[in-house]
């Protein structure tokens, strides 16, 4: 049985018999087969002594569950790393950020506690998945929608606290920022919940996210302060309907107006969809746009067609941009259109996305996973195009003059104001080639940085250095993060690096 | 039904589905209960990847490996014995990452092997 860093004999086999205890013997893993379940398939370090690997995990099922195993970590100074789902592959899965943490898998605390049609929004516990939420909203028939990631055996919880985001409408698609109010158990066992909930008996908790006094809830994203064991979330009401277009051009120039026009539409929210911006020559086809924006639009059909009039106007005014229609699809989809539509934007999870890196006839030995260096860059033409020349410039230089397989940039717009250019690498299981992509992954990150952009959300391996980045006054932000987490865990036992937070006992000096 | 009442809901009360699976993979060939469990964990944990049709990255992955030697959907395979299937969701493969006993505990496994591997044949 392996044992955490800096823990005796004795402390552990206290902690394990007072979980034991709290959340029955079966639900306490220490068997090395077990653990092993909970190693992150898409490590860049797997197999190597660097790789971080949990000691053991516990498994509650209820929120007191949940106070006594922290309690009892509290207590032996046990670091705990709490996952929801285990599912954030590419950015750690199941397995803890410091090595030899005993992982406090909530997939267990798994109840839809409600869903509210008239308000649209539902209150879940971390266990529940994307998969989980359609599932009971279908079986009530209630008239909502969800807004699911990429896979939707994620958590709902656990997406939103990384950062995640979805592919419905604006302001649903940013997970973290379309939740309502969180329950969350502190180091020391005590519970808190925010907002309206840190009103006796509330009745708003789920209506209004901003209680009073100081909003916390930002603190419990990408952090180590707390145990999220419930949230709030607004749904989407069913739209009557969705209407896409296509904006196009031949010209590599035409991108910073049509970038321009796409910025106002959505910030004058005439365009609510998941919009995407695709094309650049590289490579591509004589006949292929240079440039291809999507101009998705949600709504009832009369007040689609009009917005959608206007996008054309504005997107035609640019001279040589040509526009296209292209179907209005009315909800719920049919089963015909449900099984030609992209069904991510049609509010229904699935696990499609896998099929992009997994084993393809264009792609017949896969490396099996991946990680993503995704840098936010402003939502100009300007900056794409800099990006643009950025990777080209740099690709071979630092792949080290070796095709690695490294796939870029995809040009994702799922925040408003702002481009997301994601560079994917494969991660497969041989440790020189993974030493490689590291090195690479290593020099994007650094290169990125010197031009002002950097990495929204980190894989595990990559937090400390993603966190040097946020350097602005000699790290005074991680400063910050430093002395709000040992106020509010002392004994620095929660996810101990968590994006670059470490407990005062781990810090480097 | 209310369309606005708070309910609460226990998602996955498999376990209890399955407190007659046998804890074994190996067995005589097993019963229909078994079996009805076994297939609403595929359904759960494996369809989204493993059904037919296009949107399905497992089926996909597996209809390029084997060229249409091998059936693509695990549902059409007579090859897989309950310890072959037992030993892919606790490894995992590739893109697929192991499942671990909170998602699908080893009764679950037991059922959701036997109903996968109910048509194997031996060679």
């Amino acid at each position: 049985m392996a044992i955490p860093p800096n823990v005796t004999p004795a402390a552990f086999d206290a902690a394990l018999a007072a979980w034991r205890a709290a959340v029955g013997s079966e639900w306490v893993f220490t068997a090395a087969e077990d653990v092993a379940l909970y190693r992150d398939a898409y490590s860049p370090y797997w197999g190597e002594p660097e790789e971080r690997v949990a000691s053991a995990a516990v498994a509650p099922a209820t929120l007191e569950q949940v106070q006594a195993v922290v309690r009892a970590a509290n207590a032996h100074r046990i670091p705990l790393y709490p996952i929801s789902t285990g599912r954030n592959l590419a950015y750690g899965g199941s397995a803890p950020v410091y090595s030899g943490s005993v992982v406090l898998d909530l997939k267990r605390m798994n109840r839809v506690l409600e869903v509210n049609e008239r308000n649209a929004y539902a209150l879940v516990e971390p266990g529940v998945s994307y998969f989980d939420l359609y599932d009971y909203i279908e079986q009530a028939g209630l008239d909502v929608w969800i807004d699911p990631p990429d896979p939707g055996w994620g958590s709902v919880i656990g997406n939103a606290l990384d950062g995640g985001a979805g592919w419905t409408a604006s302001p649903f698609r940013d997970h973290f920022g379309a939740h309502c109010g969180l329950e969350i158990v502190l180091a020391s066992g005590e519970v808190v919940r925010t907002g309206m909930g840190a009103l006796p008996n509330s009745k708003s908790w789920q209506h209004n996210r901003w209680g009073y006094g100081p909003w916390v809830d930002g603190l419990f994203r990408q952090s180590n302060f707390g145990v999220v064991t419930k949230m709030g979330l607004y749904l989407m009401p069913r739209p009557e309907a969705l209407y896409s277009a296509a904006a196009t051009t031949e010209r590599d120039a035409d991108i910073v107006p049509m970038l321009d026009v796409l910025n106002r539409l959505e910030n004058e929210h005439i365009v609510n969809g998941s919009t995407g911006i695709f094309g650049g020559p590289d490579g591509a086809a004589a006949s292929f746009p240079t440039w291809t924006c999507s101009v998705p639009i949600y709504g009832p059909e009369k007040v689609v067609r009009a917005q959608m009039d206007y996008a054309k106007a504005r997107f035609t005014a640019i001279p040589g941009v040509r526009f296209t229609e292209g179907e209005l699809l009315r909800t719920p989809l049919s089963p015909e259109a449900q099984a030609r539509v992209r069904l991510v934007n049609f509010g229904i999870p699935n696990l499609s996305t896998f099929a992009m890196l997994g084993r393809s006839p264009s792609n017949p030995d896969p490396a099996g996973g991946h990680i993503g260096f995704s840098p936010i860059v402003p939502r100009t033409g300007e900056a794409l195009l800099e990006f643009k020349r950025f990777y080209r410039e740099n690709l071979a230089k630092l792949s080290g003059g070796e095709d690695l397989g490294i796939v870029g940039p995809v040009y994702m717009t799922c925040w408003d104001r702002t481009l997301v250019c994601l560079i994917m690498f494969p991660i497969g299981r041989d440790p020189a080639r993974n030493a490689k992509i590291r090195s690479a992954f290593e020099g994007w990150v650094r290169l990125a940085a010197a031009r002002g952009w950097a990495e929204y959300r980190a894989p595990a391996a990559f937090q400390d250095l993603i966190a040097d980045t946020y350097s602005f006054n000699h790290h005074a932000l991680r400063r910050l993060n430093e002395t709000l987490k040992d106020a509010v865990d002392p004994n620095g036992i929660l996810s101990a690096g968590r994006y670059g937070i470490w407990p005062k006992h781990l810090r480097k000096v | 039904m209310s369309r606005s009442a708070n309910r609460t809901l226990q998602i996955t009360p498999l376990a209890l589905l399955l407190a007659v699976a046998t804890s074994s993979a190996r067995a005589a060939p097993p019963t229909v209960e078994p079996l009805e469990s076994g297939r609403a964990v595929y359904e759960h944990w494996c369809a989204p990847c493993h059904a037919a049709g296009p949107g399905h990255p497992g089926t996909q992955s597996l209809q390029v490996k084997y060229g249409g030697r091998i059936p693509p959907v695990l549902l059409d395979r007579t090859d897989l014995t309950p310890q072959l299937v037992a030993q892919f969701v606790r490894q995992g493969v590739l893109s697929m990452a192991p499942f671990r006993k909170t998602e699908i505990t080893d009764a679950e496994l037991a059922a959701l092997a036997a109903y996968v591997a109910r048509n194997h044949k031996a060679p």
